[in-house]
């Protein structure tokens, strides 16, 4: 069957088989590999996306569901060589360690960050609840996306602890 | 992982789809996928034909009937959570619908397909019960409406037939006086993920005391159920700690409590305990 969707604002469409899940849709039909598949089966988030200003799970998701959604993944978030603020949080506050989470954990920040621009700590945890990561024990990752929410909101991040130390 | 090859129908029409399941005893409802994909991809399900329902115009809307509220069957959990109308007549599925899984489980997957999947211990289930929700079904021969009480069966299994559609659900408003909460353990700690053990209360006071309670447990037995009596002990009581800590004791009564890979027969009976008293509590504090 046919799909057709708007990915990082292109429209885009392709073949699938009604099996065909969104993630592979991504990776292997339109060769955006920054949205990554770890444990295929709901419950890590590193395939967590964009669909029309939510985050959800691409491993979870017919791309025929995704027919006519407007998406973002990882790679339509820089603009014009310019970072996200929160790809520069994530940079600036070393919230990765392998990088494996990242893709899904920034959009899960993306879009929380949009649907609440000054989360408290604790919503940005309750908000990364869905992603896994098994490298940097989350704390820098909460950071990043106070660093993110700030840049964000026109204000100067708060100084990184190690400056503090 | 992928799914087995199944036959994708989209229908437009709450008709056509009703047609659809008629015409096909071996296919599935397809509603946020949650639950039916993650099934569907560890082939423990492998329909012949996946009938997706998510783009039926006029199932995706909270309304207030005026003595009820209805929920379609394409409201998310997210919807659900921040909805005021659920907050106001149904907190306890309010709630329910904030705990359940993550916020990407949440934007996708519905307090309707939450039903019917019938989980052992999903949360909404419990505050559908505890809130004397109705189930409105509908098949090519027509609908029917289904209490709550009557709906959940066995061990993902609810009372629907496989070719009925789950359109909505209808919770009864509720005026001063009355209040609901729902509290749980997550299998994850606090309140994340499926519950180890979860309460839904709903509780009416009238002159100082208790004169209406609903109290319903999931996680710990087969399916969620009402404990009548939990509720039994509530009415009458001044509703005091004391009055709430013995009620609550009843946690488990006419539930084969099971054990599973998060808690012991004990454990679980303990949890339920404990949950029935601060959802009890809370529900109490609401309704004053
Ligand atoms: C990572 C993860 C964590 C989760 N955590 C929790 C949790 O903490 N608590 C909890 O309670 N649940 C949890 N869930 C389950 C989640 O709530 C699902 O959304 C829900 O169980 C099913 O709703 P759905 O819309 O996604 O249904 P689907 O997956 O689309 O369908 C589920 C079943 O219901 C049927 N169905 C769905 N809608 C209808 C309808 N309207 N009419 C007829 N049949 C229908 C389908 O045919 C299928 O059999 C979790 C799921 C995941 C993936
Ligand atoms: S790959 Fe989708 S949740 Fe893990
Ligand atoms: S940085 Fe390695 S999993 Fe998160």
């Amino acid at each position: 069957m046919k799909v057709s969707m708007s990915v990082n604002g292109r429209q885009v469409s392709g073949e699938a088989e009604p099996r065909t899940l969104l993630v592979h849709f991504l990776r292997e039909s339109l060769g955006l590999t920054g949205t990554h598949v770890g444990c295929e089966s709901s419950y890590c988030g590193a395939c967590t996306i964009s669909l029309d200003g939510k985050a959800v799970l691409s491993c979870t998701m017919l791309a025929a569901q995704a027919d006519g959604a407007d998406i973002t993944t990882v790679e339509g978030l820089a603009q014009d060589g310019e970072l996200h603020p929160v790809q520069e949080g994530f940079w600036e506050r070393h919230g990765l360690q392998c990088g494996f989470c990242t893709p899904g954990m920034i959009m899960s920040a993306v879009t929380l960050l949009e649907e609440n621009p000054e989360p408290s700590e604790e919503e940005i945890r309750r908000g990364i609840e869905g992603n896994l990561c098994r490298c940097t024990g989350y704390h820098n990752i909460v950071q990043a996306i106070e660093y993110a929410g700030a840049r964000m909101r026109g204000e100067e991040p708060a100084p990184a602890e190690w400056e503090n130390a | 992982m992928y799914p087995r090859p199944f036959e994708y129908v989209l229908p437009s029409g709450l008709d056509d789809a009703l047609d659809a399941l008629d015409a096909n005893p071996g296919a599935k409802v397809l509603a946020g996928g949650m639950s039916l994909l993650p099934m569907m991809k560890m082939r423990l399900l492998s329909p012949e034909m996946v009938v997706d329902i998510g783009r039926i115009a006029g199932l995706d809307q909270i309304t207030d009937n005026g003595d009820s509220i209805s929920i379609g069957a394409l409201v998310t959990h997210s919807e659900v959570a921040a909805s005021g109308l659920v907050g106001e007549h149904g907190a306890a599925l309010a709630t329910a619908a904030s705990w359940t899984g993550d916020r990407q489980v949440r934007n996708r997957g519905t307090c309707c397909g939450s039903m019917v999947h019938a989980d052992v211990a999903a949360d909404q289930p419990a505050a559908a019960l505890a809130l004397g929700a109705t189930m409105v079904a509908a098949s090519s021969s027509g609908t029917r409406e289904i209490a709550a009480a009557d709906f959940f069966v066995d061990t993902l299994m609810s009372a629907l037939e496989p070719n009925e559609i789950l359109t909505e659900i209808r919770i009864p408003k509720v005026g001063a006086g009355t209040g609901s909460a729902y509290d749980k353990l997550g299998r994850r700690g606090g309140h994340t993920d499926y519950a180890v053990a979860g309460v839904a209360v709903s509780v009416t006071r009238s002159n100082g005391s208790v004169s209406a309670a609903t109290v319903a447990v999931t996680g710990v037995g087969n399916r969620p159920v009402l404990v009548g009596e939990v509720a039994d002990a509530l009415v009458g009581s001044d509703g005091s700690d004391a009055a709430v800590e013995a009620a609550a004791a009843q946690a488990t009564c006419g539930i084969e409590v099971l054990e599973d890979l998060y808690g012991s027969v004990d454990y679980k009976t303990h949890l339920a305990q404990v949950f029935a008293a601060r959802a009890v509590k809370a529900a109490l504090a609401s309704a004053a």
